[in-house]
């Protein structure tokens, strides 16, 4: 099944005349994760609002496994699952009794309900507090029951928006783990400020800055294209020249005494690089590939837009 | 699915104090009032007796005691109505209501009839107090009915009017307060001018006024029913608005 479950098109967002998110289209694939990466205010949360249903578009369309949310809207969001910023959660309720309710309000049959509230806790590790008030819950905890509360009825398509923030790290981990388990039979759009956790979780990577798209690319492609430059120590001193006229060098950057960051010309590698060095015993006792990550590539993108704007 | 959220409502009603404590303080209040107005009556009764064609009991005991009963309820209907929505909104949990597919309409219908779950528990409890009077005398059941239904139709258009006041704000306090004073307004409204005929149509005052006494008009109850889908429909347009904004 290649078709698309979220089809986002050419959607805008206002409130009064700010423009929250502009002309944004993308889709996303059955059994999909997406990351949602941008900075405080960039229109990631107004999207999954709109996505969901809970604000409807200025512009523009969005369908859900075929239904579009606006004409079809009780359609739609039987594929959903929404954990929105602030978990939905009753401080009153126990979370049994709460995602009981949950699941009759996502029309599960009254005899599959105990099923369906099992197998969440069991995902979502909630076992043990069943019977104990949502309100007397950690932050984490809480978390979790906003999760559950988004797959209880299965659906295909789940929305997370910032699932991870104000947990510890204990926490954080073992919530990407579930993110990563739900990926598996659902697609998952992730929303998040943090960039490790994109690229530990999702399959793709989409940038948006000021409510506009500004990338779009799997997290993979992102992590094989970029190993273009290699850190290097050598215990010799070398001149610079001599690094750079071995083959397949384009230039060579000097750092701190001894350390050097080599930059390859495309399709080439290091090889020819620790051939010499051994040759000339250069005493190469570091050479260490770098990645260009999200993080990088985030700050890049992101900045030489602020500048051009600014 | 209207009946999940009403049940879900009534349910987190009784789980707070606050639905316990107006039972409480309601039928406490109403129990002196019925005690005393039953006390008058023995009183005044020998002097009736003289007379043909006097009130009865019902009259005289019952119909004041749930004037009375009205205005009380015209106080604390407010305090009941000005979580449902209101709270949801400030909590942030109105969104798994609205991601779930579910029609605003089946939203404000259950968070309504949750409501007159309480109301109906609540009117029964006021009326058992009468009731118990069979044991001793006898009642005219029709006047009764007239007056129970009077109260629930009553109590339905406090509720609507609190739901849309509460879909207005996030504020609970805020909600509660212009409630009240709506309430009050339609209470009051002909006491000056009862001779326009605009205004005393719109006095809730009159409309209960007439049955209580058991008067069982048709533009009584299409007043009430009028109030009623009239709010109703406008707080299923405010929320559809909202997501507009």
């Amino acid at each position: 099944m290649t078709e698309a479950l979220v089809q986002v098109e050419n959607l805008s967002r206002f409130y009064q005349n700010h423009r929250a998110i502009s002309h944004l289209s993308f889709t996303l694939k059955a059994g999909e994760v997406l990351g949602f990466l941008g900075p405080n205010g960039a229109g990631k949360s107004t999207t999954m609002q709109v996505i969901t249903g809970n604000l409807a578009p200025s512009e523009g369309e969005v369908s859900i496994a075929g239904h579009d949310i606006l004409e079809a809207p009780k359609a739609a969001k039987r594929h959903l699952g929404y954990l929105p910023e602030q978990p939905p959660v009753y401080r009153d309720a126990g979370v049994d009794e709460y995602l009981r309710y949950c699941a009759r309000l996502h029309r599960i049959p009254r005899g599959q309900v105990m099923a369906s509230v099992d197998r969440v806790k069991q995902l979502c590790g909630l076992e043990d507090v069943g019977r104990r008030l949502i309100g007397n819950l950690s932050k984490g905890y809480q978390q979790r029951v906003g999760i559950a509360q988004a797959i209880v009825h299965d659906p295909q398509v789940v929305i997370l928006d910032e699932p991870t923030v104000g947990l510890d790290p204990i926490q954080i981990r073992e919530i990407r783990t579930l993110i990563r388990t739900l990926g598996s039979q659902h697609s998952v759009i992730l929303s998040t400020h943090i960039l490790s956790e994109v690229q530990a979780t999702c399959d793709r990577v989409q940038i948006i800055r000021a409510g506009e798209l500004i990338y779009s690319a799997s997290t993979e492609s992102l992590n094989q294209g970029h190993e273009s430059s290699v850190r290097l120590a050598l215990r010799k001193t070398v001149p610079l020249e001599a690094l750079s006229c071995v083959a397949g060098v384009d230039h060579v950057e000097a750092l701190e005494a001894g350390r050097f960051r080599v930059f390859f010309a495309p399709d080439t590698n290091a090889d020819a690089l620790v051939a010499t060095a051994a040759q000339q015993e250069w005493g190469l006792y570091e050479l260490i590939p770098e990645q260009q990550s999200l993080e990088d590539l985030f700050i890049e993108l992101t900045h030489t837009e602020e500048a051009v704007a600014g | 699915m209207i009946w999940v959220i009403a049940r879900r409502e009534i349910g987190a009603m009784f789980c707070s104090p606050l639905a316990w404590i107006l039972l409480a303080v309601i039928q406490a209040i109403l129990g002196f009032l019925f005690l005393s107005n039953l006390d008058n009556y023995y009183l005044m009764q020998p002097q009736l007796m003289q007379f043909e064609n006097t009130p009865g009991v019902t009259d005289l005991v019952i119909t004041p005691l749930m004037h009375v009963a009205a205005i009380i309820l015209l106080m604390i209907m407010p305090l009941l109505t000005m979580r449902s929505i209101a709270e949801e909104k400030r909590n942030r949990t109105l969104s798994l209501l609205v991601s779930a597919p579910l029609s605003m309409s089946e939203i404000v219908l259950g968070k309504f009839l949750g409501l007159m779950l309480f109301v109906f528990i609540l009117v029964t409890m006021l009326m058992l107090m009468p009731l118990s009077l069979y044991l001793g005398t006898s009642l005219d059941s029709g006047k009764l009915l007239s007056i129970y239904l009077g109260m629930l139709l009553l109590l339905a258009t406090f509720s609507a009017i609190g739901l849309y006041l509460s879909s207005l704000t996030e504020n609970q306090t805020i909600a509660a307060v212009s409630t009240f004073g709506v309430l009050l307004m339609l209470w009051i409204i002909d006491w000056k001018w009862g001779s326009v005929t605009v205004l005393s149509y719109l006095s809730l005052l009159q409309h209960h006024q007439s049955m209580l006494e058991g008067i069982f008009n048709s533009s009584d109850i299409a007043y009430y029913l009028l109030l009623i889908v009239g709010f109703l429909v406008l707080t299923i347009r405010q929320l559809d608005r909202e997501r507009l904004l």
